[in-house]
Parts: structure tokens; C-alpha cells; sequence
């Protein structure tokens, strides 16, 4: 039997070095090329397993003007109650932990560093409700670690509360003060309760979301209906909306516009 | 190495068990948060961070202190400072422990902390604060314990050791650095939005850090046979007096912009700090004893033959990690949120419960310290004989 | 055949393999290992002789048994679902909340609104008897539950809550 001297120079001698490579070449090859074959050939999805609700409103960009003269204390505190009940917001009593989606201001904290003095009687008294601005520039989406809160391709800066860790890095970013967070279990607090539309657990980091599930369904946020035209919501892209045909007749204020986040929520004064 | 730690004196052990008593203590209470939520803590809707987060940002500052042992002696042959280096990476490997450990228990939903790195998101300060700080502890663990090892068996370390030394000393103040755009990048926060954050964080890292070595270094001495060295603490004491002193300057810096420019919404956070608004001042005496504390530090300090007595400058030392814990661990985060933006005000105290969690988590840090500092000057006093 | 064993046992002794060696603490570990023995076993010696009840999932909810037999299904085939809601209900998780999409297609190509609470829980209105028989059994809590209320019509009642 005993050993060959390979002499060299043949086409069929190949050392081992060289044959690993081309095995391994060969086998990244083989998998690559099968798998784009199978994934060619396979029995593709022609109709999609979900999709928006034919009925659901659309826009490039969500905004909310509030119509101070015509917003009264009465109206206000319907628009409120309205929005806390269809969306399980507990009422916890104790204002350091209290959670608030829409609330009343007066003019000089909802304004704070504007000056006081020789302004209209009427606006130092006025209520003036503030909710998330739905900003187009948010810094609390700038700021989330996980993406958390993010905004939508029409605008509405949503929550994802699945994926909120807790961390409240958003709300130390929110210079309107809009988010809340659940400092302990919400569920005891809830006094009426709404079946439709779940709680939250402690924890997380909750706001405003302009009713996205309402307009997922083709309805108005809750405080623009019960608000008696008080609140005008619309698309600020289309120029037949409600929202943009208000701003041709009157003049509206943002809140804390020299900061540049943008806020999409405007007030008629 | 580590059975070092496994046999020691009676009073290692007490100290020991003394530590695990407090971390007991506070994870009790903390899994009655766990529980409950974080409600049992004095933080509120409107100051929505409090001790956890500043002490997260304290400890951050000592942790990257360790550079200031490193940098000189590779970078600029300072050999003196080669007997201490590791003291100075495993007080950082103690530190960054601590601060993980604060930001976990402050989170509202610790399980899903892995969701930061399951959705990576470049753009959230948060996001590369995390990453940094893990690669920062597990730098300073390696470095330690390869080089410790190293000089245990009377041979130079591996030649990889070296590059991430060399990284270790720019990544020290980049942590910091880090924790400081947390604050000053958001709008919405008068008091954070400063460029002279980050500075202020790494003056007051830098004169708190060595000075917190400096005692530890003393205790070293006093209980152990290995000695740090005289020289070593003399100039590690130059480095707290030029850093306290710059610390003062930034803090006086950021009160001329605020003050002469008299926008209000800046000025109404040193207001409550310092004079406290409309009858709420729960911090204003704290607030003074900080910063009169630091001048007095730096005078103290400066003056050769206060720094030069070892006593005379453990005060000083003493003086000033207390001060610069006040200023970071107490003003910087209640004075950023109150005033809220809209105005009103909240103020802000632990409750007992968080102090003691708190404890516990320093326990933590100061365990892993002891353990850590006792393998280290066991191998020390074992090249020594 | 003895010869032969007792190469063998001499061959095996030569590897010093079976030479008699001493336990350092070798109390402490003998004890030891008893102690994680007892642990390690105890759950088994604690059921044994006690069966756990097969879970039976109810399907005869009223609001079912409203339908007529042939539309008595699922979003899916009852095989699927049984393996894989759980991986549903987080796709449907994402597209409500994360794209904003509502409607599903099912396998029967009729559209169902994807909510746990509003659409599952219409048909599946008895969650002791359903979702909790199996969960219960495989001795897990999704925490699903903490915000989608798995009881509507109790919970819209104020009934106090049970421990889950």
C-alpha cells in the first residue's frame, strides 16, 4: 500500500487548504441561492391579513384649534370628563400623582413668561384647556430610549404603552407638561368604568393620543364632540378643513412656540 | 485572585456583613415597590425624577474620575500614579455598578428594560448612556483584574491590555459627558439647558472623585499594610483643589448668564434653589451649605500647607464630596422641575422608603468596593513581602 | 472467565482512576448534595399521586351559541389558534397600536376588529372557564389582563376584582 508522492502540476491535485474554501464557498453559495429559489417559488400572499378600516379619518397633519370665545368653565369641564371617562383615566385624588389627559389652566400657566398686565380682562380670567400639543417637533420622541412614543406619519405623537419601560425621560423632555405617569396601580381609581377600551398598569407613561382608536373608527376625539364647536380638529394640509378655514378668519397663539417643537394645538384668543 | 476576598480579618467580615445588612434592608423595600409602583418614593407628576436618578448622576461623575489616575500615568509617564490605578479602576467598577443599579430600580417597568437594546434608537441620549456605561464597566473590569494579575505574578500584562487602556481614557469623560446631554439637550427645562452642563458635570466629577480616593486611600493605609503612597495622594489632592475651584466658577458663571440676562424662566429655578418661591424652600439651606461648602473647600484646599497635612486634608476631601453630592444629588434635579412648566410648584423630598432603598444600593456599590479593594490590596501587600 | 475479569479490573485500576481519594470537606458536601436533592425533588414528592385536572376550554358562551352553527368559528382555524394566539394577539398588538391598522381578514375572509377585549372577549365572554382553564393549568399570567379587562361586563359593573 504505502504513501504516493503527489508530484504535482495535475488539475485533480488540490491541497486541503484550498478545498475548505471551496466547500465553504461553495455551501454559502448553495444556501443563499436556495433559499431565494424557495422564497421565489413558494405559494406568495396575494391579499393582505390586515389592513385600515375603509371607514377611519386620514391626514397629513392632525391639529386642534380651541376656540377660547366660545369655550366657557361648563363646556370645558364636559370636554374633560368626556375624554377621562372613554379612556379609563383614574382619578387619583392626590395632585402629585394625579393622571391628566386635558385640563384647565389659567391663562398665566398655560402661558407662563408671557406678560400679564395690560392684557384683555377677559383672557387673565379665561379657562384656557391644555392637553398634549401634538407637536411636530416633539422632544419627547426625540428623547424616548425604545420608541416608546413616536409620531404617526399624519402627526398624532402616540403611545405605545406595551413597550414603555417606565423611564420618564419623556416627561422631563415635555415643556407643556402633558404626560402623567402611573405611579401606582390606576384600576382602583377608575370611577366610571369603560368597558371599551383597556386601563393601564403601573408604571407606564400615559397622555392625550387625539382618540387615534376614534379616528381609527371614522368619529371625532371625544372632546371635540362634546365641546360644541368650542374645539375645531381638522387637517392643517387640506385647505377645506374646518381647522384651516378657523385660522383664515382669526389669529391663534401656540404655547411656548419659541422653543421650536412645533405644538399643533392653537388657541383662538 | 478572587479567593482574596474569601479570608480576611474580623473587621473586613463586619464590614461585610454590615453591608449585606443594608442591602437586605433595601431590597425588602424594594420588592414591596416592585409591588406597589413607585408611588412609595416622594416623587410626583411633576418632579418625575428624583433621588434615584441623582444619585445615578453623582455616581456617574466618580466613575469617570478614574481617568484622572489613568491619564497621567500612561499618557504623561506619571509612574507615581502606577501603584494606584487600580484603585482607581475598581472604584469606577463599583461606581458604574451603583448607577446601573439606581436606573433599574427607578424604571417603572424594569422587565422590559431590554427594550432599549431590542429597539435601538440613536437618537435618545438614553439610548447611548446605557451602552457606554456597560462598556465602560466591563473596560474597567478587564484593565483591573488583567493587570492586577499581571503584577501578582511579576510579569507585564498581555500587549491587548494596552489599546484598551489608552480607551478607557477618553471613554471616562465621554460617560459623563453622556449623563450631562441628558439634561441639556431638552427644551422644555431652563435650569439643564446650558452648554456649560457637561463641563459643570466632569469640574464636579473630577474634584469629587479624587477626593473620594484620597479617603479611601487613607483608610487603605490606616487598615491595611499596603500604602498608596504620600506623593500619590499629594497630587491627587492638586487635582480635587483645581477642579473644586473650577466647579465654584461654572456654578458662578451659570448665575451671572441667568441673572443678568433676567429671563425669567430661567431665574426662577435658581430662585427656588437658593431663596425658595413663595414660601417653598425646603432645599435653600442645603442649597447654601453646598455652595459656601465648595468655596470653603477651595480655599482650604489651595492653601500648600492645609493640603499637605494628611488630616487637614481629609476635611477638606470630605467637604467637598459632600458638597458636590448636594449640588448634583439634590439641586440639579428638584431645580430643574420645579418651577413646572406651567409654573407651579412641587416640591420634592425622599420618603424614607427611598432613602433606604438608596442605602441599599449604596451598600451595593461599597460591597463591590470592599470585595474588590480587598483582592487588590491582598495582592499588593502579597508582591510586597 | 475470571482471568479475564480480573484484567479488566487491573487494566482499569493501572489508569489511577479509581484510586481511594479524600473529600476535602467532604461533610459539607455529602450535606450539600442532600440539601439540593431535597430541593430539586421536593416539587415532584410534594404532586406525586395528585393528577391536575385537563383543561377544558368552554366554547357554549352565550353570545355563541347566538350564532348559527356554521358561523361558529374563529379568526382562524381552532387547531391554529389553540397553538399560536398568543403570537396573534401580539402581531395584532403592533398593527393596531404601532400602524394604526384596525381590520383583520380571517381565514374565512370575513374582517374582524382586532381587539382582545372588544372582539375575542365578544364571543369568549367566559374567561374563567376559556382563557384562564389553560393558563391556569400551565401555571402562567400574561399580563395582558392588567389593562385589558377580561371581564367587560363585571368590570363596567364596578364588581370588585379577584385575585388573578
Amino acid at each position: 500500500m504505502g504513501g504516493r508522492k503527489t508530484g504535482g502540476g495535475e488539475v485533480t491535485d488540490i491541497n486541503r487548504r484550498k478545498f475548505l474554501k471551496l466547500a465553504g464557498a461553495s455551501t454559502i453559495v448553495g444556501l443563499l441561492g436556495g433559499w431565494k429559489a424557495v422564497e421565489l417559488l413558494a405559494p406568495g400572499e396575494l391579499d393582505a391579513k390586515y389592513l385600515p378600516k375603509p371607514e377611519a379619518l386620514t391626514a397629513k397633519r392632525w391639529a386642534m384649534a380651541v376656540d377660547i370665545k366660545k369655550m366657557n368653565e361648563d363646556t370645558a369641564k364636559k370636554c374633560i370628563e368626556v375624554c377621562h371617562r372613554i379612556h379609563n383615566v383614574p382619578d387619583i385624588g392626590d395632585p402629585r400623582r394625579e393622571i391628566k389627559w386635558i385640563w384647565l389652566e389659567p391663562f398665566k400657566n398655560a402661558f407662563p413668561g408671557q406678560p400679564q398686565e395690560h392684557i384683555a380682562e377677559r383672557l387673565k380670567e379665561e379657562p384656557f384647556i391644555v392637553l398634549c400639543n401634538h407637536c411636530d417637533n416633539p422632544p419627547c420622541v426625540r428623547v424616548c430610549p425604545t420608541k416608546a412614543t413616536w409620531k404617526r406619519e399624519d402627526g398624532i405623537v402616540m403611545m405605545d404603552q406595551h413597550r414603555c419601560i417606565g423611564c420618564r425621560f419623556c416627561m422631563a423632555a415635555c415643556p407643556f407638561g402633558s404626560r402623567s405617569f402611573n405611579w401606582g396601580d390606576p384600576r382602583p381609581f377608575i370611577k366610571k368604568r369603560y368597558p371599551e377600551y383597556p386601563t393601564r398598569e403601573k408604571g407606564v407613561v400615559e397622555k392625550c393620543n387625539f382618540c387615534a382608536e376614534r379616528l381609527a373608527k371614522g368619529l371625532m376625539p371625544g372632546c371635540v364632540e362634546a365641546s360644541d364647536g368650542a374645539l375645531v380638529f381638522g387637517d392643517l394640509a387640506d385647505p377645506k378643513s374646518e381647522v384651516r378655514r378657523v385660522f383664515r378668519q382669526h389669529f391663534a397663539i401656540k404655547r411656548k412656540p419659541h422653543l421650536g417643537t412645533n405644538p399643533q394645538v392653537y388657541y383662538i384668543v | 485572585m478572587f479567593e482574596k476576598a474569601l479570608v480576611g480579618d474580623r473587621r473586613y467580615w463586619g464590614l461585610v456583613i454590615a453591608l449585606l445588612a443594608m442591602i437586605g434592608v433595601g431590597f425588602v423595600l424594594y420588592l414591596w415597590q416592585l409591588k406597589v409602583g413607585l408611588k412609595i418614593t416622594g416623587m410626583s407628576r411633576d418632579v418625575s425624577w428624583g433621588f434615584y436618578i441623582a444619585q445615578f448622576t453623582y455616581l456617574v461623575g466618580i466613575a469617570a474620575s478614574a481617568v484622572m489616575v489613568v491619564l497621567p500615568c500612561y499618557l504623561h509617564d506619571y509612574k507615581a500614579f502606577g501603584r494606584i490605578t487600580i484603585l482607581g479602576e475598581f472604584l469606577a467598577v463599583a461606581a458604574v455598578s451603583m448607577c446601573g443599579l439606581f436606573i433599574f430600580i427607578d424604571l417603572g417597568k424594569p422587565v422590559r428594560m431590554f427594550n432599549i437594546l431590542l429597539h435601538p434608537t440613536p437618537n435618545s441620549v438614553m439610548f447611548w448612556d446605557m451602552i457606554v456605561l456597560n462598556m465602560y464597566l466591563l473596560i474597567n473590569m478587564v484593565i483591573g483584574w488583567t493587570v492586577l494579575e499581571a503584577e501578582r505574578n511579576a510579569a507585564p500584562p498581555p500587549k491587548w491590555v494596552k489599546p484598551l487602556i489608552y480607551l478607557s481614557i477618553p471613554w471616562a469623560p465621554t460617560i459623563h459627558i453622556v449623563t450631562a446631554f441628558l439634561y441639556s439637550g431638552i427644551p422644555g427645562r431652563g435650569f439643564w439647558l446650558t452648554a456649560i452642563m457637561a463641563p459643570r458635570f466632569l469640574s464636579s466629577a473630577f474634584a469629587s472623585g479624587p477626593a473620594l480616593l484620597i479617603l479611601l486611600a487613607l483608610v487603605i493605609r490606616r487598615f491595611t499594610r499596603f500604602d498608596p503612597g504620600r506623593e500619590q495622594i499629594q497630587t491627587l489632592a492638586k487635582i480635587v483643589t483645581y477642579c473644586i475651584i473650577i466647579n465654584v466658577l461654572f456654578i458662578l458663571f451659570e448665575v451671572f448668564t441667568v441673572f443678568y440676562s433676567q429671563i425669567p424662566e430661567h431665574m426662577h429655578h435658581f430662585e427656588y434653589l437658593f431663596f425658595g418661591i413663595e414660601g417653598h424652600g425646603k432645599l435653600v439651606p442645603w442649597m447654601w451649605f453646598s455652595l459656601i461648602g465648595m468655596v470653603v473647600a477651595s480655599v482650604l484646599l489651595v492653601i500648600p500647607r492645609i493640603r499637605r497635612d494628611e488630616t487637614t486634608l481629609a476635611i477638606g476631601c470630605a467637604l467637598v464630596i459632600v458638597t458636590t453630592w448636594i449640588d448634583k444629588g439634590l439641586g440639579l434635579i428638584t431645580g430643574g422641575f420645579v418651577p413646572n412648566p406651567l409654573d407651579r410648584i412641587t416640591e420634592y423630598w425622599p420618603t424614607v422608603p427611598e432613602a433606604l432603598i438608596t442605602l441599599g444600593v449604596w451598600a451595593v456599590g461599597f460591597l463591590i468596593l470592599s470585595i474588590l479593594y480587598k483582592i487588590a490590596v491582598s495582592v499588593k501587600e502579597e508582591i510586597m513581602t | 472467565m475470571v482471568d479475564k475479569s480480573n484484567k479488566v479490573i487491573n487494566a482499569l485500576k493501572e489508569t489511577g482512576f479509581f484510586k481511594p481519594r479524600k473529600i476535602y470537606d467532604g461533610g459539607k458536601v455529602i450535606v450539600g448534595i442532600i440539601i439540593l436533592f431535597a430541593l430539586v425533588a421536593f416539587p415532584l414528592l410534594y404532586n406525586m399521586g395528585k393528577a391536575a385536572k385537563v383543561p377544558d376550554p368552554k366554547i357554549d358562551t352565550p353570545e355563541i351559541q347566538k350564532l348559527p352553527e356554521k358561523e361558529r368559528v374563529c379568526v382562524e382555524p381552532k387547531e391554529y389558534m389553540t397553538e399560536n394566539h398568543m403570537k396573534l394577539l401580539n402581531d395584532w398588538r403592533d398593527w393596531v397600536v404601532r400602524e394604526g391598522s384596525r381590520d383583520y381578514i380571517g381565514f374565512t375572509k370575513k374582517k374582524y376588529t382586532m381587539s382582545l377585549q372588544n372582539t375575542c372577549l365578544e364571543c369568549h365572554s367566559n374567561y374563567d372557564n376559556f382563557c384562564n382553564e389553560c393558563h391556569k393549568y400551565a401555571g402562567i399570567t400574561p399580563y395582558c389582563w392588567s389593562c385589558h379587562v377580561e371581564k367587560p361586563e363585571e368590570w363596567a359593573a364596578g364588581k370588585p376584582e379577584e385575585e388573578k
